[in-house]
């Protein structure tokens, strides 16, 4: 398990190594640059050309590369250019990284806490209507864009009937104190109830538009998981033997149908940083999806390869959790 | 069996148990959102949120050349010049008033009495010349072009001599006088001093906050606490706190402001780059203002009971022509066919917003030395035609180069407007290559390094000087126009700058009037356009917000009903 582990996480070095490499050049292989980025339609030639040494622009890309390494390992990741201008680069994913967790921390949970249970019963009642307006209802969780569905929530139940914040995290009138970034969690630490709840509401329409497609995911692995235990000879040995029916469920059905939901889960990581960048364009939250949107529009290197980098570390570390996660539910990988 | 079973009985518990915990602390939550409004209605004036379109890079305005900067700082601090209200003119503002010597190159400042920085420092001579010396004495990455792009560009060069700078030096006789010495006389003085970037900040606290520690750091640069959290000047808002998580800038009333106190207890600008966004932020009451409506919603927004402030124009969008690759377009009747192929009435109805006009010079003639006898460029394909043929170009093939993924106050719409002109250039029997670039994505890279043959570009007017739109445009003759193909290239740049230098008002009047009458009958560099007025959009609550040319609105005067 640990040796597994070890190896898990010297994966993930290499991963990472690569990716930067990768990213360095292909985002300097994009037209544009930083320098007009800075210095916009008023630049002449002569500026240009300054601020490129300055900036050591004009070098080789591999001693570029060399020096960015070289800075990393100190912790240095640079400077923003332009999401933060003057920021250091980690810093700036530090300060906007809470946002997208709780974000999409909140939709995946709400995607689990709906997605599951409906699973479950859709493939109790398999072909019934229960199991037939699920299915339909996933489907169109799938099949709508999540920024349509952003745009449609908001224009609803915040333009319309103003009954939900249309952008942002918390309004600002309320002066919360942080400590951690995860405003919800500020709020119970600080004793700040309302600057908690406030947040709070701010999550709701963007974490329902972020969590459509990984509950239509999750409703649809735990219905087919569901359905293959049912099946299973185990199951009808349980049957047979006399246990009682919520013995069976539990133990025997939701238990062993929950290995590939739980992968599932663990993919999805993935979709949800993605959506994350739509959602947090529309809703105005800033988080790593619009230092992404903004850094690409500035071309801000140092803020996007940071940002790039650790989304795949953390996608690539939630994945072994979930690796391990298993060993937890079928104590069978255990051993291995 | 049973050993494993027993942990995890154990976890689910507690689990449990935190489960319980959380959801205490939500209904706990719950309930005390009664009282959330905590930190408001303090005073009588209430509070301002205004919907920005992007975070100011810093808030040292000297460091700065971008609007969103400069919209915080102007609240925060004052120049010894200011403009008033509504205008682009220039009025005083921490100078009571000045005057110069003859030859213009000695301006004395008297300056207001009893005004001190935001820190309790005192406002005087010697804290003027202090901000001088500071922005001649920039080293390092200080000096580069993407930090002190403003000083630069109208003062020139720094301490170290390494380049001609306009500024000589200071001195401060007493404490309400401050003495500046310039090296040659410029149109552009004093004028220039009302730009935020020229705004007198506090020497104590740019000392303690080590404002001048800029660095070039790997492939970016770095900026002191001063720029970040210190901001330190003499106007009627005070720099509470930048929340870069929640996206939002906080300004308080400064108390103790020497002239009227804002009327607003506190003013807030929250960072929404996306134009829908700001829109259904001002519907459901989350901002009371914001900047860059789209053209489009003005109707709806005007309906819906808001008011949308039309300012007046003071910018110029321009079809630019390179003279570097195509040797065509170094024939005068070429470009001047252009000029009549462009239908710039159909232009302004059909693509820009209302309040737009044609532009028939290079800037608005609320700007000094306007000409009125310029010659003018009727729409016109048949004559265009007919001086391609008799400059033997009736082949010619344009690559016109349009931005992709930007609007600028000048220019709403690139696509549309590229559109519009293009057709107008096949009808002339140009053909045209349409070459689209992201702005940041290679546009500006490619115009700046004069890769097109004809593009779109534009200028908003930082100061009422000539100088500040066709100077900034031809005084270098090997930039984006590259006239430096053409014998006249450099006369046009002496021209300009002997005019800037003209000490006495009615000559330079003269002198740029006739520069003026010369770029559209002799030489015609590019093609003026159009002038397009930006609107602001305010919601009912919001009273006493002075729309400005310069996009320089002032909150003091701003109070919020309801």
């Amino acid at each position: 398990m640990l040796r597994y582990t070890i190896r898990r996480l010297a994966q993930l070095v290499l991963v990472v190594f690569v990716l930067s490499m990768l990213l360095f050049g292909w985002l300097r292989m994009l037209p544009g640059g930083p320098v007009s980025a800075l210095l916009g339609d008023r630049a002449t030639p002569e500026a240009r050309a300054q601020l490129e040494s300055q900036l050591g622009l004009d070098q080789p890309i591999w001693v570029q590369y060399g020096k960015f390494l070289l800075r990393a390992f100190t912790g240095d990741f640079g400077t923003s250019t332009g999401v933060e201008r003057g920021a250091p680069a980690l810093e700036v994913f530090l300060t906007r990284f809470p946002a997208t967790i709780e974000l999409s921390l909140f939709a995946l949970l709400l995607a689990v806490a709906v997605g599951i249970p409906l699973g479950y019963l859709a493939a109790r009642r398999r072909g019934g209507w229960w199991d037939n307006i699920s299915i339909t209802w996933s489907l169109v969780g799938v099949a709508v864009p999540v920024f349509f569905l952003a745009f449609l929530l908001k224009f609803v139940f915040a333009v319309q009937l103003g009954v939900l914040p249309a952008s942002g995290r918390q309004d600002t009138g309320i002066q919360a104190t942080h400590v951690t970034g995860f405003y919800i969690l500020d709020g119970l630490l600080t004793r700040e109830w309302d600057a908690s709840w406030n947040a709070f509401v701010h999550l709701i329409l963007p974490a329902i538009a972020l969590s459509t497609i990984p509950f239509a995911v999750i409703f649809r692995i735990t219905r087919a998981a569901v359905l293959d235990v049912l099946d299973e000879d185990y199951v009808r040995t349980a049957r047979a033997k006399g246990l009682s029916a919520m013995v069976i469920r539990g133990r025997h059905v939701l238990h062993n149908a929950m290995l590939p939901v739980v992968t599932t889960i663990g993919l999805q990581t993935g979709a949800l940083l993605a959506g994350a960048v739509l959602t947090e364009r529309v809703f105005n939250i800033a988080g790593i999806g619009q230092a992404v949107a903004v850094g690409f529009e500035r071309k801000d290197f140092p803020v996007l390869q940071v940002v790039i980098l650790a989304a795949a570390m953390v996608y690539v570390l939630v994945n072994l959790l979930v690796d391990l996660s298993y060993a937890l539910i079928d104590p069978r990988l255990r051993a291995r | 069996m049973r050993a494993p079973s027993r942990p995890l009985r154990s976890t689910s518990v507690r689990r449990r148990t935190a489960v319980v915990g959380f959801t205490c602390a939500l209904a706990v939550a719950a309930a005390g959102c009664a009282e959330s409004q905590r930190g408001e209605g303090g005073g009588e004036g209430g509070s301002l949120t205004f919907g920005a379109a992007g975070a100011p890079d810093l808030f040292d305005p000297f460091y700065a050349s971008d609007g969103e900067t400069f919209r915080v700082t102007r609240q925060i601090m004052e120049g010894l010049v200011g403009f008033k209200e509504g205008t682009a003119d220039v009025e005083p503002e921490l100078a009571e008033r000045w005057e110069h010597s003859p030859d213009g190159k000695t301006w004395t400042f008297h300056l207001r009495q009893g005004v001190k920085f935001h820190d309790g420092t005192d406002f005087n001579g010697e804290a003027v010349c202090k901000n001088f010396e500071r922005w001649y004495d920039q080293t390092g990455a200080g000096q580069n072009n993407a930090l002190s792009y403003y000083w630069i560009e109208n003062f020139g060069g720094f301490s170290d001599g390494a380049k001609p700078s306009l500024y000589a030096s200071c001195e401060s006789p007493d404490a309400t006088t401050a003495t500046v010495h310039l090296t040659r006389a410029t149109s552009k003085f004093p004028d220039l001093l009302g730009l935020p970037s020229f705004s007198m900040q506090s020497p104590t606290a740019m000392e303690r906050y080590k404002a001048n520690d800029v660095r070039a750091v790997g492939d970016s640069f770095a900026y002191p606490e001063y720029a970040s959290a210190h901001p330190t000047g003499t106007g009627p808002f005070k720099f509470a706190s930048y929340d870069s998580g929640n996206a939002a800038i906080r300004l308080e009333r400064n108390d103790e402001y020497w002239g009227e106190k804002a009327k607003l207890n506190d003013l807030t600008f929250r960072i929404i780059p996306d134009e829908t966004t700001r829109k259904q932020e001002l519907e459901s009451g989350g901002i009371d203002a914001y900047d860059f409506p789209n053209a489009a919603d003005l109707k709806a927004l005007r309906d819906a009971g808001n008011k949308v402030e039309v300012r007046d124009p003071f910018n110029i969008m321009y079809l630019g022509i390179t003279q570097k690759n195509n040797p065509a377009l170094r024939d005068l009747r070429v470009r001047q066919a252009l000029a009549h192929a462009v239908d710039r009435e159909n232009l302004v109805k059909a693509n820009l917003p209302e309040g737009a006009e044609v532009a028939k010079e290079f800037y608005p003639d609320t700007v000094d030395g306007y000409a009125d006898d310029v010659q003018q460029y009727p729409h016109d394909p048949a004559r265009a035609k007919q001086l391609l043929a008799e400059a033997g170009a009736s082949d010619l093939t344009l690559n016109f180069y349009w931005p992709a993924e930007v609007t600028r106050p000048y220019m709403p719409d690139p696509q549309g407007i590229f559109n519009a002109l293009a057709e107008d250039l096949r009808e002339a029997g140009i053909t045209v290559n349409a070459v689209s670039k992201p702005w940041n994505g290679g546009y500006i890279d490619d115009v700046d390094n004069a890769r097109a043959d004809v593009f779109l570009l534009g200028w908003t007017g930082d100061y009422n000087t000539p100088d500040n739109f066709i100077g900034t445009f031809f005084g270098t003759p090997d930039n984006r126009f590259y006239t430096a193909a053409s014998p006249w290239g450099e006369q046009l740049a002496t021209e300009l700058r002997t005019a800037d230098a003209e000490p006495d008002d009615a000559r330079r009047e003269a002198l740029y009037q006739e520069v003026n009458r010369k770029l559209l009958s002799d030489y015609l560099p590019a093609v003026p356009l159009s002038h397009s007025p930006p609107a602001i959009v305010v919601s009912e609550r919001v009273q006493g917000l002075v729309p400005s040319p310069l996009t320089a609105e002032e909150f003091a005067g701003v109070s919020v009903t309801g």
